[in-house]
Order: structure tokens, then C-alpha cells, then sequence
């Protein structure tokens, strides 16, 4: 077995292994933060699939995750009040649904930005998906109906078939579960012709013309996954939090996003697992420290990005994969 | 006819390269495309694949222009280019590089794995740490999954070691035998003149000769190739 796959099963294996843990000590915080790690992961994993094997730095991420997040919040709120939407549709507590209609939506959305931007490349392509998550950023602010600014709040947690959702550990499995399936995907796009078609368009635009592919359709179709994967994280993370506001739609949000990426290793099928569990753990453990634990961040990503470009896998699974 | 290329003149910016470079090819026949170095051999297949868009000229391609297409349609339409250099897809494998390449067609995996037994034993090995040898085994093996009515064969053997040399000649040969239609342009004529059905000599970006190898005489050889 290669290296990098003992360290991929091992980190899954912990990243399981803690909330049970933590359960059994009575510290439901932990199983918080594992939840969190798992709904972050998802998320970048979702981007990973953009950036780390199409090389699209996408700057505007936070557009689908945020809206992922709005999904779960306004079919929650109208679900909770009774008062119906459009079409007369009076919303939905069921995950599932919450998770289908934020799978569309974003899918939608990530084919209009696509579009748009994909004819693009660089630093415009950047600047282009950012102007696009900045306007959906602002379009929530002013749009009082769900919050405004102020943000929407989930009264209660939406429902998983079978599943008590409000317990945290059963939670923390739901997110995992659905972690599990958004990088067996990811693994299963890495391997597939389509995975190699991406990965190839992304080292030479030119040379792969030059064997029948067209760049743009490929790219496109790894974008919409993309987006569609991070607005399932999204989701969650409404549930999590119960609560959904601007904030997750902000240019920080998708920073962050990327941020992980990075930490954990790009391209790395388990780097975002790696990097948002590093994140988070920092966060926690930095932020009761001081206010200002992303100084400290900053510095590791700056070592990482000097010395170690394969991330935590990279360190630890040894040769990088994609340069 | 296969590919019918008439009077193309293709820039480099404003700098002219093809002058009005012209020729034919039928379906199964071998072409060896000729000229000393600078003379418009590399330009005249970028200007094929439409790599190198021509200012002037039409070129058809079983019966299609292909001036109007991008270069992937003009890929699909059945033209499978192996570029100068060996270019491959560093950071893949050798089986990424064959997989994202394939369409459907009597090219599979397996066949190209027959033609070139190395590729098989490097399956999983990235393509930037192959042989100079292999990697051309590879450029061209990329091209065959393709499943290409016409082979564009630029330089194909430059600078590799003779036993290599070697190896990629006979799968030419193979691919001649299998009915393949193949454009080739190469420096060694002891090896590229046997196997051509006809020569195209290009000098100074137009085509001054066209015969069949036997017709190609030394001084012919000596007047355009500087032999």
C-alpha cells in the first residue's frame, strides 16, 4: 500500500475516532470542532476539485458555500413558519431536500459564473469569481426578507431520516458520511478519464487541443461539481451553527477555503481533510491564546508555501504529486 | 483524397513563413514531407492542425475545410498530431497521458501497449521522469489513442539513441502495414525514404518537388535536402 494512502486512511480513521472519544469524556465541544473539520474539509474538497486538479483559483467559492448555507436556512425558516415561498412551496426541515435544492442551486449558479469567467484566466479569472461571490455577498446584505445583515437563524435543526440530528455525535456522523462520499468522488474523478483530461488541460491549453479535447467544457464541468460539492458543506454548516448570515458568503470565507487547501496540500485527495483539521485545531488552540492567532496562521502558511508546497500529505506522504 | 492542402501562406506576426505551400495525400499512403531546417516543415503541420491558423489558402481534410475550426474539432476530425520535442503531459502518468487522450476507435490501450511494450511497464511512472525514448513512445502511442485517420509525425526520432530509433521506426512501419496514413517529417532518409509512398520537398516556406522516393535522385537530395 503507497505511503500517502496509509496516511489518507489514518487521518480518516482519527478524524472518526475523536468525537467517540470525546462522547465517552463528555466533552461535546470536541465533537463540535470534529464536525466542523468535516464540514470544512467537505468544502475545500469541493474546491479541490477546481483547484487542485484544474488549477482554477477560484477566489469566489464562498459564493456556493454561502448559498448552500441560505438553501438550508430559508427552507428551514419557511418549513418552521409555514408561510410559503414561491410557488406556493412552504419549505422543507429534511436534509436530504435541503441538500438537493443546494446541489441545484449552486449548480446553477457555478454554471452562470463558469461561463462568464472560465473564458478568462489568471489573475482575471481570480478577479472575475470574486466580483461574482462579492455580488451574491451583497445581494443577501440587502435582501431583509431573510435577515439582511443580521443573518438568518435555524430554530431547529433539519431532520435526517432515522437520525436524531440534534445530537451532536449523530450530527458529526451525518457530516462525515457525507464527507466520506464528496472525496470518494473526488477520488473517483482523480482516476477517471475526465480526472486525467482536467489535470492535462491544466498543465498545456495548447497540446491538449492538439489530441481532440476541448479546455472549456472540462473546465466547466469540474467548476459546476466543484460548486456543487461546496454548497453540500454549506448546508451543513447552517445546520451546524444554526444559523446562516453574509459572513459565509464573504471574499474570507473563500481565502479560506483556499487557505486549507494549501495547508492540507493541493491536489492531495485527503489535503483538505488535512488542512481544515490543522485550521481549526489552530484556531482553537491559538485563538485561546490570543485575538490574534491568524498572525500565527500567516506564518505557517507562508512556511508551507516556501517549504513545504505538497502541504501536511506533502510533508508526510513524501514526493509531491502535482506540481 | 485524405488531405488536400492548397497555396497556405501562414505569419509568424508579421513575419512570413509559408510562401504557398501545397500538396495532397490519399487515404493509407505514407508522406514524407521534406526541406532542410527552417524551411517550413514544422509550420506547414501547425497550419494543418490549425495550431498555426493560415492567413491564406484552404486546406481539406476528407473533404472538410479545416481553417474555420479550433484545433480540438480539427483533432476530432481524425488528425493525430505527435508534436517536435516529445511533448507529453509531465505531471501525469503514462496512463493518464493515454486515457485523457482516447476516443473510440480500433486504438485501444491494449493495442498501444502491443506497439509499445515499455509504456506497459511504465503504466504508473509520471511522464516527466521517462526516457527521451519513452516519452516519444508515449507522444506517439498519446496520438494513436486518438484514434487518427492521418499521423503527423514531426521530428519524430530526433535525438534519440539508435536502438530507440530503432523502435520507433518499426512501429511506423507497423502502423504503415495496419493502413494508417501517415505525414511524416524526419532528417534520417535512410530510414524515412523506405517507407514513404511519396516525397514533399518544401524550400523557403513553398513546394518546390513532389515524387515518389525513387524519383527523389541524389541530386535532387543534394539541390533541397544539403545532403
Amino acid at each position: 500500500m503507497k505511503r500517502e494512502t496509509i496516511i489518507n486512511l489514518v487521518l480518516a480513521a482519527l478524524l472518526l475516532a475523536v468525537p467517540f472519544i470525546a462522547q465517552a469524556m463528555g466533552q461535546t465541544f470536541t465533537i463540535t470542532l470534529a464536525t466542523r473539520i468535516a464540514i470544512l474539509a467537505l468544502a475545500a474538497t469541493g474546491l479541490n476539485i477546481a483547484l487542485g486538479l484544474g488549477g482554477l483559483v477560484s477566489f469566489g467559492h464562498a459564493a456556493f458555500f454561502g448559498v448552500g448555507g441560505y438553501v438550508a436556512g430559508i427552507l428551514s425558516a419557511h418549513a418552521f413558519s409555514g408561510e410559503p415561498m414561491v410557488l406556493g412551496f412552504e419549505g422543507t426541515r429534511q436534509m436530504l431536500i435541503v441538500w438537493l435544492v443546494a446541489i441545484t442551486a449552486a449548480g446553477l449558479l457555478g454554471l452562470l459564473i463558469g461561463v462568464i469567467s472560465l473564458r478568462t484566466s489568471g489573475v482575471y479569472f481570480i478577479m472575475i469569481t470574486l466580483a461574482f461571490a462579492q455580488m451574491v455577498y451583497y445581494f443577501a446584505i440587502s435582501w431583509p426578507a431573510y435577515g439582511g445583515e443580521d443573518g438568518l437563524s435555524i430554530a431547529v435543526r433539519n431532520q435526517f431520516p432515522g437520525v436524531n440530528s440534534m445530537r451532536p455525535l449523530n450530527f458529526f456522523l451525518i457530516c462525515y458520511g457525507v464527507l466520506i462520499v464528496g472525496l470518494v468522488l473526488s477520488a473517483l474523478i482523480k482516476a477517471s478519464r475526465f480526472g486525467a483530461a482536467l489535470q492535462a488541460v491544466r498543465q498545456n491549453e495548447v497540446r491538449v487541443a492538439s489530441i481532440g479535447i476541448s479546455p472549456m467544457p472540462i473546465r466547466l464541468t469540474a467548476f459546476v461539481i466543484s460548486a456543487m460539492l461546496t454548497a453540500v458543506a454549506g448546508a451543513l454548516f447552517a445546520d451546524l451553527n444554526r444559523f446562516v448570515s453574509p459572513s459565509m458568503l464573504s471574499w474570507h470565507m473563500s481565502g479560506e477555503l483556499i487557505v486549507l487547501i494549501i495547508l492540507g496540500g493541493t491536489g492531495r485527495l485527503m489535503g483538505p481533510v488535512a488542512g481544515a483539521a490543522l485550521y481549526v485545531i489552530l484556531e482553537y488552540l491559538l485563538g485561546g491564546l490570543t485575538e490574534r492567532w491568524q498572525f500565527f496562521l500567516g506564518l505557517i502558511l507562508l512556511g508551507t508555501v516556501l517549504f513545504a508546497r505538497g502541504g501536511v500529505i506533502g510533508l508526510l506522504a513524501g514526493k509531491v504529486r502535482h506540481g | 483524397m485524405l488531405l488536400d492542402v492548397q497555396d497556405i501562406t501562414t505569419f509568424y506576426g508579421g513575419s512570413q513563413a509559408l510562401f504557398g505551400v501545397e500538396f495532397r495525400m490519399a487515404e493509407g499512403e505514407v508522406v514524407a514531407l521534406m526541406g532542410r531546417n527552417g524551411m517550413g516543415k514544422s509550420t506547414t503541420i501547425k497550419s494543418i492542425c490549425n495550431l498555426m491558423p493560415p492567413r491564406s489558402g484552404r486546406i481539406f481534410f476528407d473533404g472538410k475545410e479545416t481553417l474555420r475550426q479550433p484545433p480540438h474539432k480539427v483533432a476530432r476530425l481524425g488528425v493525430g498530431l505527435v508534436p517536435e520535442g516529445r511533448r507529453c503531459f509531465p505531471n501525469l502518468s503514462v496512463y493518464e497521458n493515454l486515457v485523457a487522450a482516447a476516443r473510440p476507435g480500433r486504438w485501444t490501450l491494449e493495442r498501444v501497449n502491443d506497439l509499445f511494450p515499455r509504456l506497459a511497464e511504465r503504466r504508473d511512472q509520471m511522464a516527466r521522469s521517462l526516457s527521451g525514448g519513452e516519452q516519444q513512445m508515449l507522444a506517439v502511442g498519446r496520438a494513436l489513442m486518438t484514434n487518427p485517420r492521418l499521423l503527423i509525425l514531426d521530428e519524430a526520432t530526433e535525438g534519440l539513441a539508435p536502438v530507440i530509433r530503432q523502435d520507433i521506426w518499426r512501429a511506423i512501419r507497423t502502423l504503415k502495414d495496419d493502413g494508417l496514413s501517415i505525414l511524416v517529417v524526419d532528417k534520417t532518409l535512410s530510414e524515412l525514404l523506405p517507407v514513404a509512398d511519396r516525397c514533399v520537398v518544401l524550400e523557403n516556406g513553398r513546394t518546390v518537388w513532389a515524387g515518389t522516393p525513387d524519383t527523389l535522385s541524389a541530386e535532387l537530395q543534394d539541390r533541397y535536402l544539403g545532403i
